[in-house]
């Protein structure tokens, strides 16, 4: 099973990083690969189980499902119900912690999934770079990094 | 139960730091307030279930068992078997994440324990800071080599890039037009001429900031002809030798720590006979930020007083730059060292350098602390470069026929003083200059060997807490004269200049 790891550090305290993406609506005020996004059936956007549809700036669209959320743990798991990416089972979790040495933040964005084998490398190169440390850049040049 | 969490990010690898915590009982080796550490029943370094035995350099003793450990996750913890610091049900984790972004390594150290009623508060601080967040500042200066990062792109090594001899290469100097306060260094380009006879051309990697730098730029010392940059001490490369230069090649690291002055410039040109190469144990940052202090401390130590063990030391400034070095140093070979310092934030620091007594400012005066200390005789040696403020309580707190050594005079000049009264106490005194100990190549080459043994061996502890760019050096100057640093400040020249 392909998993996918990227970590950085954000410059802004914990809490601050985590009130710009906790709202699991909000990406497209931060991530600049998402154009709009809705949360399905008119749910608050921190239940547990809601759905997320979304549309890439490349016209693609995915829905997501929220799996958990901890304000104690600042960390988001969400699964991917429908997408143009071929990947099956994908679960993903986007995860803060303090760095207590400067008001800075840890934050770890990991995946796992399942493709074709022949499509993993390219897979895990995509998600990891072109979509985790690209939100990642997008959150430190917007928390003044 | 208390709760201390702290984190750091190392600029290293993952895997290099891991390889240095994962020794259970390596901590003796690169935590400064660990003296001696050893395995019970001759268990292994990483095998779960070690007790680790250890002093800690205030003297307590503790016995650590390694709970569980895991190369995978990069992560261990343990707990305190027993302790003579009062820490109860103690169990701590120090686990590593790897930060993709830039190849580093986020690391936490956190833990969990009771104290006795009231104790919360200072032993928590003790456990963050004397423990966690010192170990964090040992392993950065350990593993981390800005030295190498902060090396140019090697237009030396290149040969295509490589300046034909008779070229001079523009450099940035941070200069002074006239003697005065830290505002008047400024940004100036200068010429680094191609290397004459007996001459390297170097290009500073890391540049050493000493107090001799404040007396220079202010004209105390008339070492430094305006226009001109001040700066005694760098770390580099070797970019081209002259004729005759035989110990350095291009492309050699090097440092020194020498006059003339000029030092806080990108690239240079000097004399090549005080310039030593380095060896690989030693980076570019730590070497600049200390072999000034090293050097000078290696020699106050072992030729202007020849320290012997069982003596007792008083040392000024014992958190500084040189102070620190002195305690360190001093305590492994055997001495008692007392600190003389100002904050209770420098006397931890000096504690955790191997002070076995700080003296604050008090109602009694230093030299009755000092007598309270030992037995009312006082001390064998002083070691003392405050100046006009301390120099009649140096004399006062100095043991029948002892020595006070006068290195400097950060408060002020003593000004004249009547050595008639220096009979008091049969005192001899010494008033060294570092330049008559270090003006030839075997004198520089015998001191630098013990300097870096002792690095090498973890018996002084080169921090270079402060790191300024070198434009920024005015910056730098202040924090110096406003006494609001520890450990030692060092310049990096930008990498594009």
């Amino acid at each position: 099973m392909p998993e996918v790891y990227t970590s950085s550090i954000l410059p802004a305290p914990a809490e601050r990083v985590w009130g710009v993406i906790r709202d699991f609506n909000a990406l497209p005020d931060w991530h600049p690969n998402i154009v709009e996004s809705r949360i399905e059936g008119g749910a608050p956007s921190d239940q547990v189980g809601c759905v997320r549809a979304f549309r890439l700036a490349d016209g693609g669209f995915i829905r997501e499902r929220l799996l958990a959320l901890s304000d104690y743990d600042y960390s988001c798991t969400y699964s991917i119900l429908e997408s143009p990416m071929g990947v099956e089972d994908y679960v993903a979790t986007l995860k803060l912690t303090p760095v207590t040495d400067g008001n800075r933040t840890f934050a770890e964005w990991s995946a796992e999934f399942d493709c074709a084998s022949d499509r993993a490398a390219a897979l895990v190169e995509q998600i990891g770079q072109g979509v985790f440390q690209v939100g990642f850049d997008a959150l430190k040049k917007r928390l003044g990094g | 139960m208390v709760t201390v969490a702290r984190s750091t990010v190392v600029d290293a690898p993952i895997e290099s730091v891991w390889e240095v915590l994962r020794d259970f009982n390596g901590h003796d080796r690169w935590h400064p307030a660990v003296a001696r550490s050893e395995l019970e029943n001759g268990r292994r370094t990483d095998q779960v279930g070690a007790v680790r035995n250890f002093r800690l350099r205030g003297g307590e003793r503790l016995r650590e068992r390694l709970l569980s450990m895991s190369d995978r996750r990069r992560s261990f913890r343990y707990a305190i078997v027993d302790s003579e610091l009062p820490l109860m049900d103690y169990v701590a984790e120090v686990s590593l994440k790897p930060v993709t972004d830039g190849n580093r390594t986020f690391w936490s150290w956190r833990s969990r324990f009771r104290t006795p009623p009231g104790r919360e508060q200072d032993l928590s601080n003790l456990v963050a800071e004397g423990v966690y967040e010192a170990g964090f500042e040992a392993i950065r200066q350990r593993v981390e080599r800005p030295g190498n990062r902060y090396r140019e792109p090697a237009p030396a090594s290149t040969p295509a890039a490589k300046p034909a001899a008779h070229d001079a290469i523009e450099a940035k100097a941070m200069i002074i037009d006239r003697y005065g306060g830290a505002g008047e260094l400024h940004e100036a380009t200068v010429s680094a001429p191609a290397p004459g006879p007996g001459q390297v051309r170097i290009r500073h990697t890391a540049i050493g900031v000493n107090y001799i730098d404040v007396y220079c730029r202010s004209g105390y010392f008339k070492l430094l002809q305006p226009p001109g940059a001040p700066g005694m001490e760098a770390a580099g490369e070797v970019i081209d030798a002259g004729e005759g230069v035989r110990h350095l090649v291009p492309g050699a690291r090097v440092a020194y720590a020498c006059p003339p002055v000029g030092a806080y410039s990108t690239v240079r040109t000097m004399d090549a006979a005080l310039v030593v190469p380095l060896p690989d144990t030693i980076d570019d940052i730590t070497a600049a930020a200390g072999l000034l202090k090293g050097m000078t401390a290696e020699i106050l130590l072992h030729t202007v007083h020849r320290l012997k063990p069982g003596e007792t030391v008083l040392v000024f400034a014992p958190a500084g730059g040189v102070g620190r070095l002195l305690v360190q140093w001093a305590s492994h070979l055997g001495a008692t060292v007392i600190g003389a310092t100002s904050s209770e934030e420098k006397a931890r620091l000096a504690r955790g350098a191997g002070a076995a007594h700080v003296i604050l400012p008090g109602e009694e005066s230093l030299e009755a602390q000092v007598r309270a200390l030992t037995g009312g005789r006082g001390v064998d040696v002083v070691y003392d470069a405050v100046g006009r403020d301390t120099f009649a309580h140096s004399v006062a707190a100095l043991a029948p026929c002892g020595h006070l050594v006068s290195y400097g005079q950060a408060s002020g000049d003593i000004g004249s003083y009547d050595i008639g009264s220096l009979a008091a106490g049969s005192v001899t005194l010494s008033r060294p200059n570092y330049g008559h100990y270090t003006g030839t190549p075997e004198q520089v080459t015998a001191i630098t060997r013990r300097l870096f043994d002792a690095i090498d061996r973890r018996i002084v502890r080169v921090e270079a807490r402060h790191r300024y760019p070198l434009r920024e050096a005015a910056e730098a100057h202040r924090a110096l004269e406003g006494r609001r640093t520890t450990g030692s400040i060092v310049l990096i020249p930008e990498q594009d200049s």
